[in-house]
């Protein structure tokens, strides 16, 4: 997957909920957002991005949010 | 096959109306016509100019009547039935009268009944008859019309003045029907006769065909009539073009289709048709069908016809290949929009429990799949609010982001019929669209925003509709989220989102942007309509949601003449999506993580269903392209011409190792595939389609599937070599397991639809006639929710080496990726897509009206015709995608909705140029194009 694709499509999601007023629910809606509609390879790739490129090019509500919750991206299957 | 015709126009009343006519007591609703009356009781009054589709009008003085009482002998058609009244409807004074009429018809009429095309079904033939017409006194020497001269200019039907008793039925027709008025009477006495200007296919004629529905003679009559004489029996079935889902009589001679006629009790389109749906079905039988399944390694190696048994082998074979080399996701399936629930049902089936992944989309991605994610956050479901038939009791009426007269034409002329008694309109569209200023319709207000700006006008709207407290508080408080209400109107009432504020992003004033909201909040029963304008855009699931907030504010929905209401671009849209074919959700829009939900598949089909959501179809693209998608079955979609970024979309193809294309032509994606299937047209299958107002309709069989198989029996045979075997005897049995499984559709079943016609969803125990209009009195998710949608300019942004802004979109007489309407006669008004530029911006670049111009983007280019126009402001530019070659969307971009991936096809910075010559990209496909068919009809094919 193109990860300058990956990180757009995640920083738009974020640009979504970054509006929603408790921060809390904002973070969460964000994982929440990539949980559900992303295939889990695109979730992985962008978790490894996180970890080997610190999330360069992530809007920090979307690092933060990843970060937190990084736990609900990983496969449950 | 004539439906029954009751002379005028049903009527409504709680008010019973008793009378005696021909010694029969017959009670109907007060306002019913004397003709109406008699009709229903089974006594069928003589008439000529009378039809139930128009208003009575009372010229052709055959529907005389004796009412006990009065003096005279009144039109039937224009006299209302009182309570008491005792009429004759047969007496020898009213014989001799009729008879006279008839004698004046006949004298300027050709006597060649018999080789009349519409011999057997002529309304002139059969009043002659039923008033014992025997001798005309005048003569046939006097002056007449007989020598004029046919009209053959329309395609599809000839205009015959000769034949014409000028009933007025056309005129009435179009005008009343249509509200084209198109046609009109010309000349007084002898000389009146029906006038379309110079010719038919000049005029603003945009055939419909209501006037030769409406004509009892000749004169107006199909070209396939004329051409194959009368048919012997119909089938009602459901169109397969738009989303408004009218439902035909396809009327046939043994497994040939004469015409195709509106229904008049299809209920999304009471009788009326448009030119795609009415005559635009000759490609079923089209001379490019491909008729034997074909298979190739390579899609550089020519294609080899196949049986079917090797064709499907061979698939199998190598999706199971590629899953055993790739992995277990590295397949997929695509299905269309175009095609029925019961064929969606089973890909997404196949793809769950044969390929054992949720890797499945439809072409819903591309162009709804906002309106699904949006409508259900703040509703509760992923559907419109409304039937059609509601915009009757609409005051206002808010048409976003779409063209109803050219993408919905039926649903657009219900709509100009409620403009033009009265209901006000609000157009919110970059473009002048003909709604904005169309014969006897005006647009109160056409807020023309800028392309990419729907979410800042809308929060505008609320702004004022907030800070103006023209909020509905009661039904908010009864209705809704309150803790989101209130951060919602704390939201919108910021500085930053009033009218002022977004003037300069939007472009529109914003003291129209005022008066609008007003308008929507307290001018009565107000409803939005919208369409691909709002959802293909980076924010469209956001500008679904901000809808939906203006509906929810001011209390506009849950009840008839308001509402939320998408209009759905293809036929089956709403169904595609409602029974599983979306990625993330099972049928019934139940996420894939739901255990329970699973949990019931895995029962019904015996399989481990995956609780991860699979690709989206740009997903699948960028998978394919760093290798680990391989593999795709494509139902019914031509993904290379419709999906964003040309140039992208074959590269991913080329990269993949198989792919199965199941079509009825070598559509443009078959040009990259190595197995194909051939499909099967909507009159060669059962199924249903489900419209925009969730309507589910039978589409029927009218004749045998051209290639052998319909296409759910291509599938099942799919998986049972994929050693998952399918086992339906027919159609009806898919729907049956769709009912089982889906809350929504429980009470759905095809002998329930023979017997209503049609059902709109949620059909079950507690709404067993289904649900006509959603969200009474509560919200399917309980209270509704406000959602804070916040404008956030697109990426795709002007800049000095792209100036311009292209958005695209469709007309009238072409349909998605042109591949059915292209091959027909609708060319004959949309032969290619053009680059529609303001004359401004054309003086500014040297471009000339008609002249080629190139359209470039970051993307890629390609090279068009320019056609002035001043629809748009200067610095937008306007295509449509009907043609492979124009490449409309090797221009578009990838930029796609936040939410769901539906590409901002509304949205291509863009710089125009002369040229000369094709692109470089038109040059290679073409090249590519000649090749693919030259492949096809080399020795091995």
């Amino acid at each position: 997957m193109d990860m300058q694709n990956l990180i757009h499509m995640a920083n738009q999601i974020g640009d979504f909920f970054e509006t929603v007023p408790d921060r809390e629910e904002a973070l969460s809606g964000i994982v929440n957002h990539i949980r559900n509609f992303w295939e889990p390879r695109m979730r992985l790739q962008l978790l490894e991005h996180v970890d080997a490129q610190s999330g360069a090019g992530l809007k920090s509500v979307v690092l933060e949010a990843l970060r937190l919750h990084r736990g609900d991206l990983l496969l449950h299957d | 096959m004539l439906e029954h015709d009751y002379g005028t126009p049903a009527r409504i009343s709680e008010t019973e109306v008793t009378l005696e006519i021909d010694g029969m007591q017959v009670c109907v609703p007060q306002g019913t016509s004397i003709m109406r009356a008699a009709a229903l009781c089974g006594i069928n009054v003589p008439k000529l100019c009378a039809t139930d589709s128009l208003e009575p009008f009372g010229s052709c003085r055959l529907c005389l009547v004796e009412i006990e009482g009065r003096r005279g002998y009144p039109a039937s058609c224009t006299t209302l039935v009182e309570p008491g009244m005792k009429v004759r409807s047969q007496s020898e004074k009213l014989q001799v009268l009729r008879k006279g009429v008839m004698e004046l018809y006949i004298s300027d009429h050709p006597l060649d009944c018999l080789t009349c095309s519409a011999n057997g079904d002529c309304e002139l033939q059969d009043m002659a008859g039923q008033t014992g017409l025997r001798e005309v006194r005048y003569g046939f020497e006097g002056r007449n019309h007989l020598a004029s001269s046919k009209d053959e200019s329309n395609p599809y039907f000839v205009y015959d003045p000769s034949k014409c008793i000028v009933c007025n039925r056309c005129v009435r027709a179009c005008e009343e029907i249509q509200g084209s008025y198109a046609l009109t009477i010309t000349g007084r006495g002898f000389e009146s006769r029906v006038y379309a200007g110079k010719s038919f296919m000049e005029s603003d004629c945009v055939s419909c065909g209501a006037c030769v529905q409406a004509c009892p003679t000749a004169t107006l009559q199909e070209k396939s009539v004329i051409e194959k004489g009368l048919p012997e029996h119909g089938v009602v079935t459901t169109c397969a073009y738009c989303g408004v889902g009218c439902a035909f009589i396809a009327e046939m001679k043994g497994d040939e289709v004469v015409r195709m006629v509106p229904y008049k009790h299809g209920q999304a389109n009471e009788g009326h048709s448009c030119v795609k749906g009415r005559f635009a079905w000759g490609y079923a039988t089209h001379k490019d069908r491909i008729l034997k399944p074909m298979i190739r390694s390579r899609i550089t190696d020519p294609w080899r016809e196949v049986s079917w048994d090797e064709a499907l082998d061979y698939a199998a074979s190598e999706f199971r290949r590629i899953q055993e080399q790739h992995g277990k996701n590295a397949v997929g399936g695509i299905v269309s929009s175009r095609c029925t629930n019961e064929e969606g049902y089973l890909v997404q089936k196949l793809v769950r429990a044969a390929f054992g992944n949720n890797n499945v989309d439809t072409c819903a991605r591309v162009c709804h799949s906002p309106t699904g994610y949006g409508l259900k956050q703040t509703l509760g479901e992923s559907a419109g609010t409304q039937t059609f038939k509601s915009v009757e009791h609409s005051d206002v009426i808010v048409v976003i982001g779409a063209n109803p007269t050219d993408a919905h034409p039926v649903f657009a002329a219900r709509m100009k019929k409620r403009l033009k008694t009265g209901a006000k309109l609000i157009v919110i569209d970059p473009r002048k669209i003909e709604l904005v200023d169309a014969p006897h319709v005006r647009a109160d207000f056409h807020l023309q925003l800028k392309p990419g700006t729907n979410v800042a006008i809308l929060s505008a709207l609320a702004h004022v509709i907030v800070n103006e407290d023209l909020v509905a508080h009661e039904f908010i408080r009864q209705r809704c989220e309150e803790k989101a209400f209130l951060q919602w109107r704390d939201f919108v009432s910021l500085p930053e989102n009033s009218p002022e504020a977004m003037q300069e992003v939007t472009g529109v004033p914003a003291s129209l942007v005022r008066a609008a909201a007003r308008l929507y909040a307290t001018g009565g029963n107000a409803a939005i309509y919208y369409g691909l304008g709002v959802t293909e855009h980076a924010q469209g699931s956001t500008a679904v949601m901000a809808i939906a907030n203006l509906a929810m504010a001011t209390g506009n929905i849950g009840r008839e003449g308001v509402g939320v209401n998408p209009l759905r671009g293809q036929n089956n849209v709403q169904g595609s999506c409602d029974i599983g074919s979306f990625p993330h959700e099972l049928p019934g829009y139940r996420h894939v993580s739901d255990t329970t939900t699973r949990q019931l598949f895995e029962a019904a089909w015996g399989v481990h269903v995956q609780s991860e959501p699979g690709l989206r179809i740009p997903n699948m693209f960028d998978a394919a392209l760093d290798g680990s998608f391989k593999g795709l079955y494509c139902q019914g979609e031509d993904i290379v011409q419709s999906d964003p970024n040309t140039m992208h979309v074959a590269e991913a193809l080329s990269a993949m190792e198989c792919i199965v294309v199941q079509d009825i032509f070598l559509n443009e994606t078959a040009m990259y595939a190595h197995v194909f299937l051939p499909g099967s047209s909507f009159l060669e299958k059962d199924g249903t389609f489900t419209n925009a107002e969730r309507r589910i309709s039978r589409v029927r069989k009218v004749m045998s599937p051209r290639a052998g198989l319909a296409d759910w029996e291509v599938t099942m045979r799919l998986s049972r070599r994929l050693g998952y075997p399918m086992d339906y005897r027919h159609p009806s049995e898919i729907m049956d397991e769709i009912a089982r499984l889906t809350p929504t559709f429980h009470g759905v079943s095809y002998e329930k639809l023979d017997r209503l016609g049609s059902i709109q969803w949620p059909c079950n125990d507690d709404v067993p006639y289904g649900t006509p209009i959603m969200h009474v009195g509560h919200f399917v998710r309980g209270l509704g929710k406000f959602i804070i949608t916040k404008y956030v300019a697109t990426d795709e942004k002007v800049t000095k080496r792209f100036p311009l802004i292209l958005t695209t979109g469709r007309i009238l007489s072409q349909y998605n990726v042109g591949a059915q309407t292209r091959r027909t006669e609708n060319v004959q008004w949309h032969e290619e897509d053009v680059l529609e530029i303001h004359p401004h911006d054309a003086e500014d670049r040297g471009i000339l009206d008609g002249g080629w111009v190139e359209i470039q983007s970051r993307s890629g280019e390609t090279v068009l015709r320019a056609k002035f126009s001043e629809r748009m402001q200067p610095g937008i530019v306007y295509t449509t995608f009907h043609f492979p070659e124009s490449g409309a969307n090797v221009i578009t971009t990838e930029n796609s909705d936040w939410a769901t991936n539906c590409p901002e096809y509304k949205v291509t910075a863009v710089e125009v140029k002369p040229a000369s010559e094709p692109s470089s990209w038109q040059k290679t496909y073409n090249r590519f194009r000649k090749a693919q068919h030259e492949l096809l009809r080399s020795p091995g094919a």
